[in-house]
């Protein structure tokens, strides 16, 4: 378990990482974290020629607040990211999320810019941006263009982020009035990957839920946003009929791939169970709080 | 660009130079460069957690850190909290009630409790499970190590008499 040899150079400014990765050429890969870049080594399934080290990165971290929208520095660890005063004030569900990543010691090094340019599909915040219609900022030596996280993550560890580009932060639309969010997810042994999970996010009005947003992680190649079961819940109280005909929709529009957890079967039947659960746990969060 | 990286460091709170592989992960720099035993290499890939150190005051996998990346940096491992008695009480409580069996996991499992009772001084049982659930242990089954944290968070706090 040993890595395969490769050389190191640390960036300490944007400008000088570009000319270091163009220098390196595309076998080059960059360290942040590293909590999965660097398994990844030891087990040799990826051989990198150069690893450019950019966990220094003024430029790629802190977390702030503009015109309503919070702005997290990709080189953000989820301890911070779970800790944060503006995160937990703007973006509670990303709060949340944070002790269900890994252990305490992974989450201390592991960033949210790994986590996403990463996109293992049972993540939890992959699927937390895409609940949250966050965007994610990539930047090249050209500039920097913003992509919606719906349409960032493309397949199985694929995303939309070009070979010369890498995430510099991620922003997240304001919070609007009334909006709840929540995650769950099942796993065999807490920090581990889910064997499926959720996010669920709507705004509770008079005990009904409207525009409901709902996510699952864990049952795909990318996070599935379950349009069906969004159809079904929209401008309903979160009752037995109405979660009912959700859960029945959710069951049509998934194909899970079955891993070693279990097979398609099992995780659709986990899928529900979380539906169920998360629905019920959206409205009852309102009401404690009316 | 270079395949070996020098670094400057300060281990268990002395000043440390050394020229390193690029790819070497901290726990073999500890291990075979600075001969600092305490910290044991377990899966190498993140998961057993008997790898635990201190980098810049913060528990990590020291699997998952490569060495050349800690230029600067501040790594304290169990012979630096043995040393400076920091844990003393830990360590006490944990062979009061045999938590260390074959003593794989402990240095790891230490620095993981010691971080848990400098975060939250009052851990549940299942606080203190869900916080070591990222260390195996392969010997105790847990109960005796989640028994010696929980003793040694009854017995730091102050007295209410």
């Amino acid at each position: 378990m040993k890595a395969p040899p490769f050389e190191y150079v640390r960036a300490n400014t944007l400008a000088e990482l570009f000319q270091l990765w163009r220098q390196a050429g595309p076998e080059a890969r960059l360290l942040a974290g590293g909590q999965s870049l660097i398994p990844a080594l030891a087990f040799r399934l990826s051989e990198p020629n150069v690893l450019i080290d950019i966990s220094r990165l003024a430029d790629l971290s802190g977390i702030r607040v503009r015109d309503g929208w919070l702005r997290v520095g990709a080189l953000t660890t989820h301890s911070e990211l779970g800790s944060h005063a503006l995160v937990r004030q703007h973006a509670p569900l990303l709060a949340e999320a944070v002790p269900l990543i890994a252990h305490p010691a992974i989450r201390n090094r592991g960033t949210i810019g790994g986590s996403l340019a990463y996109a293992d599909p049972a993540a939890e915040l992959p699927a937390c941006c895409v609940a949250l219609g966050a965007n994610i900022v990539a930047l090249s030596a050209t500039g920097e263009r913003r992509i919606a996280a719906d349409a960032f993550f493309r397949g199985l560890y694929v995303t939309a982020l070009e070979a010369n580009e890498l995430i510099a932060a991620v922003e997240f639309p304001p919070l609007k009035a009334g909006e709840r969010s929540t995650i769950l997810e099942l796993a065999r042994r807490s920090g581990d990957y889910a064997m499926a999970g959720i996010v669920a996010r709507a705004r509770v009005e008079a005990s009904r839920l409207a525009d409901p947003r709902i996510v699952l992680f864990g049952v795909g190649d990318v996070p599935v946003l379950a349009v069906g079961a969004m159809a079904a819940l929209a401008g309903k109280a979160a009752e037995a009929a109405s979660i009912a005909a959700a859960q029945a929709a959710l069951a049509q529009e998934l194909d899970p791939p079955a891993d070693l957890n279990g097979g398609a079967d099992m995780k659709r039947h986990l899928a529900q169970v979380l539906l169920a659960r998360a629905v019920k746990r959206l409205s009852a969060s309102a009401e404690a709080r009316v | 660009m270079t395949r070996e990286v020098q670094i400057a460091l300060t281990v268990n709170g002395e000043a440390v130079a050394r020229r390193v592989e690029a790819r070497q992960h901290l726990i073999d720099f500890l291990r075979l460069e600075l001969g600092l035993t305490g910290s044991h290499t377990g899966c190498e890939h993140g998961v057993c957690g008997a790898c635990t150190v201190r980098v810049d005051g913060r528990i990590v996998r020291g699997c998952l850190v490569l060495a050349a990346s800690l230029d600067g940096a501040r790594v304290d491992t169990i012979e630096g909290l043995s040393d400076s008695q920091e844990i003393r009480d830990l360590q006490d409580a944990f062979i009061a009630r045999n938590a260390c069996q074959c003593g794989y996991c402990t240095p790891g499992m230490l620095l993981a409790a010691a971080a848990l009772l400098e975060s939250n001084p009052r851990p549940t049982r299942a606080e203190i499970r869900e916080y070591l659930a990222g260390n195996y242990c392969r010997c105790t089954g847990y109960h005796a190590i989640v028994d010696a944290v929980e003793a040694t968070a009854a017995a730091r706090r102050p007295r209410q008499d």
